[in-house]
């Protein structure tokens, strides 16, 4: 079981979801479960309610995963994702209303050091634009 | 009516032939002021929807609009894919299994409230809402003139998005330059009742 609250990385671009989580991975290492997605079912720009779930299984921590999001169509497959997950992991996932690429990097650093999943949430949304 | 295996597929195949067909104007309408995918999002969504009519229509209704929901959200790959299969998903939720006349307005109700609450938006902010809400209120008045009655609200309600200015999703970025073209979502909803209106007209 990891220790640490996991990051999943949604973004509309496959190119996008990967650089950003290779930042994250760069800042955090491997403390932080770590997952991206991107690109709609075909394989084209948008978002896929079943790539969400499965990057959120591979993020799992039992202390809860955060979820960054690009434009209003990952938020709304994101929200969706996280309603359709099993009754004992719901609860436990929550979007941060960051941008994608500073709001992942800020959330992964607050979960390497241990913060709960409200706090990493927290520390994402400091960033949100006014 | 909808008892029957039979109608209930012509009806599957009504709505995701009608969307199909208009995928290309409908991503036409999303050049304009959004991202230009809600055409193929659609398409993809109800293809999907067609491949799977005969299975779906061998369920009971509710069933049926809940399995349509439930592959529009999987397929679609855009923020229609949750909103639209909310809208289906919500249908299946709140209807009986054989359900009348009367049974539609209060489950059309829900269905449209829950859309509200995933798109966190409502009237007057240029999307599928638009027609949405003035077809449940119309639908709620009954009287004389249904179903036709409502295939002519739906496309007045979308026509009337073209000036407005839209607040949500990717066409809010253009602010006062999404002023001038019809909602995406406001057509696509359209023709989703016109399909259901011209199933209905055709059984009566």
């Amino acid at each position: 079981m990891n220790k640490n609250v996991g990051i999943v990385i949604v973004s509309h671009s496959p190119d996008v979801a990967r650089g950003t989580a290779d930042m994250v991975r760069q800042m955090v290492g491997d403390d932080v479960p770590l997952a991206w997605c991107g690109g709609n079912p075909d394989g084209g720009l948008g978002t896929s309610v079943p790539d969400i779930l499965a990057a959120i299984d591979r993020a799992w921590s039992e202390r809860g995963v955060a979820v960054l999001v690009d434009l209003g169509g990952a938020e709304t497959n994101s929200e969706m994702a996280i309603e359709m997950l099993p009754e004992e992991r719901a609860g436990r996932v929550l979007l941060c209303n960051a941008p994608i690429v500073e709001g992942a990097v800020m959330a992964g650093t607050e979960a390497s050091a241990g913060s709960s999943l409200e706090d990493v949430r927290r520390t994402a949304e400091e960033l949100r634009p006014a | 009516m909808t008892n029957d295996a039979a109608a209930r597929g012509r009806l599957i195949r009504a709505m995701a032939e009608r969307l199909i067909a208009h995928a290309e104007e409908l991503t036409a309408l999303d050049q304009a002021i959004g991202d230009g995918d809600h055409g193929l999002n659609m398409k993809r969504g109800f293809e999907t929807v067609l491949a799977q009519a005969d299975t779906l229509a061998e369920q009971p209704l509710p069933e049926a609009l809940s399995g349509i929901g439930k592959t529009l959200v999987m397929r679609v790959g855009g923020a229609s894919g949750p909103l639209y299969g909310t809208l289906f998903l919500t249908l299946g939720k709140t209807l009986p299994a054989e359900p009348s006349a009367a049974d539609w307005p209060s489950a059309l109700d829900a269905a449209v409230a829950a859309v509200k609450a995933r798109g966190k938006s409502d009237a007057g902010q240029k999307t599928m809402l638009d027609v949405l809400v003035p077809v449940l209120e119309d639908l709620k008045r009954g009287g004389d003139g249904l179903p036709g009655r409502l295939a002519t609200v739906a496309h007045a309600a979308a026509e009337a998005t073209v000036p407005m200015r839209a607040v949500r999703g990717r066409a809010s970025f253009l602010g006062e330059r999404s002023v001038g073209h019809m909602d995406p979502g406001a057509r696509s909803s359209a023709l989703l009742v016109d399909a259901v209106v011209a199933w209905l007209e055709e059984k009566a």
